[in-house]
Order: C-alpha cells, then structure tokens, then sequence
C-alpha cells in the first residue's frame, strides 16, 4: 500500500527524530482522511446494490427470472412482469443511435478532419452545451414543440412514404416510442460526438499523411485509414451514447406516452424501465408493486453496467490510461 | 467524368454531408433556446421571483418556493459531495499505485454510468423507507451521490497533469508530504478543481429524476429539510405534465430560469478553466 512514486523513507531516522516524527503524524492523518473519502465510495456502491436487492426481494420471490419475459402489469391482482418496460426501453434507445450515430460521427470526423480550424473549438463547445440541457427541459420542449411538429408534418409524412411498414403504420399519436426515441437522439449526440472526436484526435497525423501521399482524397484518406485505426474507440463512444440512452429518465417519461404495451407501430405509445419508476412510484399501491418498481431499478442497473462496462473496455483499448469519456458521462 | 474527378466529387459530397449533419446537430440548441425565451421570458416577474404559487388554474403567482428549494437542496448536495468527491480524486492522484485506487476508480466509472432514477431509487430505499417520510435531506444525499463520481474524475485528472518535478522538488525541500499535496499540488490546480465542481453542481441543478420520490415536490415555501420540499426541475415536470395553461407558462418561466442558472455556471466554468490553465475543455 506505499505510493509508488515516492519510497517512505527509512524508519529507523524517522523514529529519532522529533520533527520527522511530527511531519510523518500529519502525513497519517492527512492519508487516513483522503483514504476515508476513497474508500466511500466503493462502500455507496455496495450499500447501493444491498438495497435494491433488499427492496426488489418480495417481487424476485414471487416472479423470479419470469419477471423478465412476462408482460403483465396489473396492480390490483398482483400481477408483474417487466417485458414490455425492457422492450421499450431497448427499442426507443435503438431508434435514438440510428439516428444520433451518423449525425455525430459526421459532427466528429467534420471537426477534426475538415473543418478550418478557427471553428472547431466554437462547435464543439456549442454541441456541448446540449449536453449541459436538464433532461426535464427536454421533456418540456418535447411536449410543447417537438411533438406539435413531429404530428402535423413528419409522423405523416413517414405515414405516406413508408406507411406500408407495420412500423410506420397506425393511428398517429403524439406521445409515442418515435417521439422519445427522436429526443433522446438529440439528448445522446452530445455524448458520441465528444467522446468519438477525442478518439480521432488520437488518431496520429503520420497516418493520415502517409494516405494522402499515396494519393487518396481526404474523404478516402479518412474512410480507409482514420475511421479503421479508430474503430474499437468509435465503436465505445457508441456504447457510451446507449448507456446514456437506456437510463434517461425525465424527457422520455414526458414522450413515450407511458402504456405498459408493445405495439409495432412506432406511432403507438410505450414506456420504458426508467419512466415506469419515475411514474409508478411514489403512486405505488402495495408492497408487491412497489418492489417490483425495485426490481425493474435493479434489472435497469444491471444492463447500464454491462454497457457501460463494454464502452469502457472498447475505449481503454484505444486511449489506454487516458480518462477519454470518463467526463463525457 | 473521370475516375479522378469522381473521386474527388465523392470526397467533396461527403464533406456537404457532414456540414448538414452539423447544421442538423446545432440546431435543437438554437430552437430550445428560442422556444425557451420566447415562452417563458414573458412570465418573468418581480411575482415569479417572490410569490408562492397561486391556486391551481389561476392567473399569476411564482415559484420562490422551487428557487429556494433548489438552493437549500443542491447547497447541501454539494456540501456532503464536494469534500468526499475531491478528497477521494486527490487520493487516487496521489497514491495511483494503491489498491484502494484501482477500486475507487473502478466504481466511481460504474456509478457515473449509473442512471440517475436508479439513484433515486435508492436514496428512497435507504433514507425515505427508514424514516417514513419524505425529505430534502434524501433528495439532497442522491445528488450528492451523482455529483461524486463527477468530481473525483475531474480532480484526480486535473492533479495528475501536475508534473511530477514539482512534488519532488517541494519535498527535496523539506516539506512533509501532506503540505506538498495541499500546498503544491493541490494549489497550482485550484481552477481545473474549482472547475469540475461547478460543472458537478450545474450538472446536479436539473437533476430531476432522483428528486421525485425523494424531496418530492411542494406548494410551500419551505426552508425544513427534514420536510418535502419544492426544487425547479420539480416544478417544471408538475406544470409541465399538468392540465392548466397557466401551470404551462409557468413551466415555461421555470425552465428558462433553470437553463440560465445550468448555464451561466457550465459556461463559466469552463471558460474560466480555459484562460487560467490554457488546458482545453
């Protein structure tokens, strides 16, 4: 447990002198405080865990692993399986990478292949600042604005386009997994882009110089060289923006329309894991729905960890050491 | 047209690509900020600032009671995890061989990860289930907890950048080490440390989630925080969510006020951190 920068020095000296003797009584006290308020933090983690499991008992004894494949969701009889809160939760993060993935890949490789360098620091920055937008206010613009537009002009447009897809078929309502999966596009790009830019800044220029000598284009220089040499970080950053994405809570809550069903439409409301806690819980009728509101917390925990933990092995393989994307989340 | 200048069409094609998916990705900012002022600076009055709510479905009234409560709850936050947050960076910078290091930095990783509702879960579980009731307090121990990871990354990230000459040199003088990680260390990255705790409090400002079930929300004003109490976010998701126009333009006002508070201190912050260390952020 010493340091590995600086060897202790011999105790032998330390012991006969009193002003060593001082200094090293301060150093104790100065590491024991530091030590407790690293060791605190593994024990939240562990406290964490102990009580989830603790609150989700009653529902793990009455529907065990079922809970996860059953669909039903009935307060009054007791009845409770989180399959389609999974679904929903899945599916709308889905929709929100096909649409967050190409838009910030695109932002990333612009700014650090491209774009003239006086803006590329301004448009990361003011990309950014989305990221920095409470996920409540999301939520507000989404119900007032973004739903309002999304019902009158692009939910009947996909509707006339490709309204021969089970997807895009349906009645048309306003809250709905398209609607959420569309915000939390917006909510995520942020995440990807800075995460994935960092990735290709690390990507070293003799690379790039020794593709356009042989005379590819830039475009080339960067689909055959750039993006292949930072393919594990951009695939991590990606992870990262799902993590995001599975465990938002506010903003979709306010969108998906909250119906513990599955439709194939994706006009058709949903929920999620996150949202139903948000809703469900402080409304809880009995100890059986409350814990199994615990118990979608624990399942919802579980799956946040696994993919964060996937991210953060893709981008250590590439950024080894450096904390890339420890500040994105 | 030639293979060659094929190419370098297809190279300048996909660069237009990239510019629209620029424009696409700048422009929710620009409309949530519009719609922001637009909706909500209109409702901004001496009332908004110092009235309490009026009865549902009436004109007027404000929301100091979520002003305050936002305060007294994001105070207390950061009073419990500014000092476990820090302390904690400064031990896995200053001992980065410990095994306690590997660990702490390890589930610091996991818990930033770690969706907020689930925080809030917990925060129930351990303070609301106990105690019966709802309380700032709880809400307040939830943001704290998200707020930890924050800081201890930024912290230990700032302290490592120091070189290590410096702490040497400290001690070739003499100095014990306690005074060269406070004294030295610790003070030369006083900004990127002050930096990342802002950006952890305006982070933790719009926190909404790990409120609801916690703090929970109130028509009051309240300064108990054994007690329910109102926070912004709170707000905004009530009126928002709720059946009133009038709860909507008030929805409006609080969010604006919000965003300006979450970003005045993010922007500053950061900015702040760029003139005095030239580090980028």
């Amino acid at each position: 447990m010493t340091s590995s920068t600086l060897p202790a020095p011999a105790a032998a000296p330390l012991a006969a002198d009193p002003v060593l003797r001082r200094r090293s009584h301060g150093d104790m006290v100065f590491r024991g405080l530091l030590t407790l308020a690293a060791v605190i933090v593994p024990v939240l983690l562990v406290f964490l865990v102990y009580e989830l499991w603790v609150g989700s008992r009653l529902a793990i004894g009455e529907f065990g692993l079922g809970f996860i494949g059953s669909s039903a969701w009935d307060p009054v009889t007791g009845k409770f399986g989180a399959y389609p809160l999974i679904f929903g939760t899945l599916l709308s993060s889905f929709i929100a990478l096909v649409i967050a993935v190409p838009l910030s890949l695109g932002v990333a490789v612009y700014l650090t292949e491209f774009a003239p360098m006086s803006i590329r620091q301004p448009i990361a920055f003011v990309i950014g600042l989305l990221a920095a937008i409470p996920s409540v206010v999301y939520g507000l613009w989404g119900i007032f604005v973004l739903i309002p537009f999304l019902r009158s002009t692009l939910f009947p447009f996909l509707q006339g386009t490709l309204g021969f897809l089970p997807i895009f078929d349906g009645p048309i309502y306003g809250p709905s997994m398209l609607s959420a999966g569309i915000i939390l596009a917006i909510m995520i790009m942020p995440y990807i882009m800075s995460v994935a830019r960092e990735i290709l800044i690390a990507v070293p220029a003799s690379q790039r110089e020794a593709s356009l000598a042989l005379g590819a284009t830039r475009w080339e220089a960067v689909r055959t060289v750039v993006i292949p040499y930072a393919r594990t970080g951009i695939l991590g950053a990606i992870v990262l923006g799902l993590g995001r994405a599975l465990g938002e809570t506010m903003a979709v809550t306010m969108l998906i329309g909250n119906r513990h069903e599955i439709a194939a439409s994706l006009f058709a409301p949903g929920y999620t894991m996150a949202a139903a806690i948000a809703n469900e819980f402080t409304e809880a009728v009995g100890d059986l729905h409350l814990s199994a509101l615990a118990y979608v917390a624990l399942v919802l925990f579980g799956v946040t960890i696994v993919v964060n933990a996937a991210a953060r092995l893709l981008i250590w393989r590439v950024a080894r050491g450096s904390a890339a994307g420890s500040r994105a989340l | 047209m030639n293979r060659r200048t094929f190419r370098r069409f297809k190279s300048n094609a996909m660069v237009g690509l990239m510019i629209v998916a620029v424009v696409l990705a700048v422009l929710p900012l620009l409309f949530i900020l519009a719609d922001l002022v637009i909706k909500g600076a209109g409702n901004l009055d001496l009332a908004f600032f110092t009235e309490t709510p009026a009865p549902a479905g009436d004109e007027g009234g404000g929301v100091v009671h979520a002003i305050v409560g936002t305060l007294i709850i994001v105070g207390m936050a950061a009073l419990i995890g500014l000092p476990i947050g820090i302390g904690a960076g400064i031990y896995c910078a200053e001992y980065p061989g410990s095994r306690i290091t590997w660990i702490t930095r390890f589930v610091a990783d996991v818990l930033n990860g770690t969706p907020s509702i689930v925080i809030g879960v917990f925060a129930w579980a351990w303070i609301v289930a106990t105690q019966k009731h709802f309380s700032a307090f709880a809400g307040s121990a939830a943001l704290a907890m998200i707020m930890i990871p924050m800081v201890l990354r930024t912290t230990e990230e700032m302290i490592r950048l120091v070189p290590n000459s410096l702490r040497e040199a400290a001690l070739a003088l003499g100095y014990p080490r306690w005074r060269t990680s406070l004294g030295i260390v610790v003070r030369s990255t006083l900004p990127g440390i002050i930096t990342g705790s802002l950006l952890a409090v305006a982070r933790i400002a719009g926190e909404t989630a790990p409120l609801l079930f916690t703090a929970l929300g109130s028509q009051y004003l309240s300064t108990n925080p054994n007690q329910p109490m109102a926070a912004l976010p709170l707000t905004v998701f009530t009126y928002a969510t709720g059946p009133y126009d009038e709860w909507h333009q008030l929805a409006w006002a609080s969010a604006l006020v919000l965003i300006l508070v979450v970003l005045v201190l993010s922007v500053g912050a950061r900015l702040a951190l760029r003139r005095g260390a030239g580090t980028h952020g």
